[in-house]
């Protein structure tokens, strides 16, 4: 045992921002401990959407049990943490509260150093759980509630390059889906369907500016489901799957084209895919055939279960954060409108 | 046995530390103001300051509502995570009974605490004091404040009313109770941190696991849910 032997960095990660209850234990950064997700999905999917009460109510029901199952899984306790890292926000606030409370308890019951984690920052960190990250990186972070170009040019520095101007990528999916009737969450249906489609129908793509990084997908939803209408109005029958298919191409051609030209103009080593919609297997093969030809340029994709919500990945940016000196006090608030900035 | 009380579940702030037969400190405000942001604090203040750290608590107490779901749910969230992680005893006390038992423990009659819903609607319950014991005598409820009114009248008593949106109120009260409405004195109106702690101090430990509040009410959203599904019991709201 030489002197200079490190002692394991052990990280608790907490995530309730939306409608999964997750705790997860990360040693030195990068290796898995425990990984527990308690998802309401089944009760939220009565109301064809997340509602935030009960959303709230579900996360007090199993924090506790969630808390337990990570340190059992992981085979330690609380002395063997180094930290507790939580998100602090975005998220539905009522939900975040949770997470942020549970998290104070747990600093204070066992001076614990509190590291609050921003929601997105989390889904990139996911990334590192399958490959180290080597910088400059870009990320394109496309889920629910977001769907955003991050620009890294080292750990724990965030800049966001482009963002939707309305919808999330996420939410054109569920809207169209609900305009086809499948039930929710519709963005997996889409994606199979979109399998089995074609893409004849012509759907718009909002470039925006030149040069922009931006994105927009209401005007796509809204063509998504006048096109319905139009159909229904004259008796045409349109076939649901090129439907399906047509609106993710139109999806994905812009966010492939933008991240590939961020990519370059960025000069970045590494793109990261984070969020739940890099669960889309049309995204995955379109950025994987265009990266894939481009040199010097590595792609990343998660794992699926480390792509939809999980504290593994708030744990993986905690340990970063917690080296960085990022602390937060017991007066720590949820804070639904949280900038990845804040961060820098 | 040291007992650490924490109450969020209304506008009333408050954590108590009392050991055996002894208050030691008490923290509390009267104010809707980020209870999210100041009750660790608070709680990390008052050990402090009476010398006590996390592994020293016995018993976690906590007011479990009805009243604000956020709110009720900080310091539930708390009490649980605190008592599951230090292996202690919880228990939770209704956060009207803390208000009864405060101002109602030396009156002769019947004690309504309430605490306003909105839309003519109080969170209320009937308690009474015997021999310096509160006895519930009507369950915690949400229920217009005129019905309640009436019932009241019927028990042909002395009704003590307290919490601060007694205000509210107070004039529809006195208007259809006459003599019947006797009202707390200010001082009063607030719940005790201390007053919870002790009427947690008896009340055996409870599954911290599947601990949750008393919001008395059903998400909006799932009542309509039950109700379209047939699963609505009679009378639940
Ligand atoms: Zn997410």
């Amino acid at each position: 045992m030489g002197e200079f032997m490190k002692k394991d960095q052990m990280i608790m990660g907490i995530e309730t921002s939306c409608d999964e209850t997750a705790v997860a234990i990360i040693k030195n950064g990068r290796e898995i401990v425990s990984n527990v997700v308690a998802s309401q999905i089944e009760s939220h999917k009565r109301f064809g959407g997340v509602v935030p009460e009960v959303a709230s109510r579900h996360h007090v029901e199993q924090v506790t049990l969630v808390l337990e199952e990570a340190l059992t899984e992981a085979g330690i306790t609380f002395s063997d943490l180094d930290a507790i890292a939580v998100t602090a926000g975005p998220g539905l606030v009522g939900a975040l509260l949770i997470g942020v409370n549970a998290a104070k308890a747990l600093a204070f019951a066992h001076n614990l150093p509190l590291v609050p984690v921003h929601h997105i920052a989390g889904h990139i960190y996911a990334n590192r759980l399958v490959t180290e990250m080597k910088f400059p990186l870009l990320s394109l972070v496309v889920s629910g509630g977001h769907t955003e170009l991050v620009y890294m040019k080292e750990h724990g520095h965030f800049e966001v390059i482009g963002e939707t101007r309305d919808d999330a990528a996420g939410e054109a999916y569920d809207k169209v889906a609900r305009t086809l009737n499948m039930p929710y969450p519709g963005g997996p249906h889409i994606d199979r369907m979109a399998q089995e489609g074609q893409p004849t129908i012509d759907l718009p793509r909002a470039w925006l500016e030149e040069g922009s990084y931006d994105f927009s997908f209401s005007g796509l939803k809204s063509a998504v489901i006048n096109t319905v209408h139009n159909a229904e109005q004259r008796g045409i029958k349109i076939e649901p799957q090129n439907l399906a298919a047509s609106f993710q191409q139109s999806v994905i051609d812009v966010l492939v084209v933008k991240t590939e030209r961020a990519a370059k103009e960025y000069n970045v080593k590494q793109v990261l895919l984070a969020g739940g919609v890099a669960a889309n297997k049309g995204l995955r093969e379109a950025l994987t055939a265009t990266f894939s030809s481009l040199e010097g340029i590595e792609l990343v994709i998660p794992p699926l279960s480390l792509c939809t919500d999980n504290a593994a990945m708030i744990a993986a940016a905690g340990s970063i954060l917690f080296e960085k000196g990022e602390r937060a006090d017991l007066a720590l608030n949820a804070n639904p409108g949280l900038m990845i900035e804040s961060h820098n | 046995m040291k007992i650490l009380a924490i109450d969020t579940s209304n506008y009333t702030l408050g954590v108590a530390l009392v050991d055996e037969d002894k208050v030691l400190g008490e923290y509390m405000t009267y104010s809707k103001k980020n209870h999210s942001v100041r009750i660790m604090p608070a709680i990390q203040t008052l050990m402090k300051d009476c010398d006590w750290t996390p592994k020293d608590v016995n018993k976690i107490v906590v007011a479990k509502g009805p009243g604000s779901y956020t709110g009720v749910r900080i310091g539930v969230t708390i009490a649980k995570t605190l008592a599951w992680s230090l292996q202690t005893p919880l228990v939770g006390v209704s956060s009207l009974e803390i208000l009864a038992a405060g101002a109602g423990r030396y009156f002769p009659g019947l004690v309504s605490p309430l605490f306003d819903a909105r839309r003519g609607q109080v969170y209320t319950g009937l308690y009474r004091s015997e021999n310096g014991q509160l006895v519930q005598v009507e369950k915690d409820q949400l229920v217009m404040i005129d019905k309640w009114a009436t019932s009241l009248k019927n028990r042909n008593e002395q009704i003590l009313f307290v919490g601060n949106d007694t205000g509210i109120h107070r004039s529809f009260l006195e208007e259809h109770l006459g003599n019947q409405a006797v009202f707390a004195a200010i001082s009063e109106h607030n719940p005790r941190p201390s007053e919870l702690a002790l009427l947690g101090k008896n009340k055996p430990g409870e599954d911290i696991h599947s601990f949750v509040p008393n919001y008395i009410r059903l998400v909006e959203a799932e009542a309509k849910w039950l109700e379209a599904n047939g699963l609505l019991e009679k009378g639940m709201e």
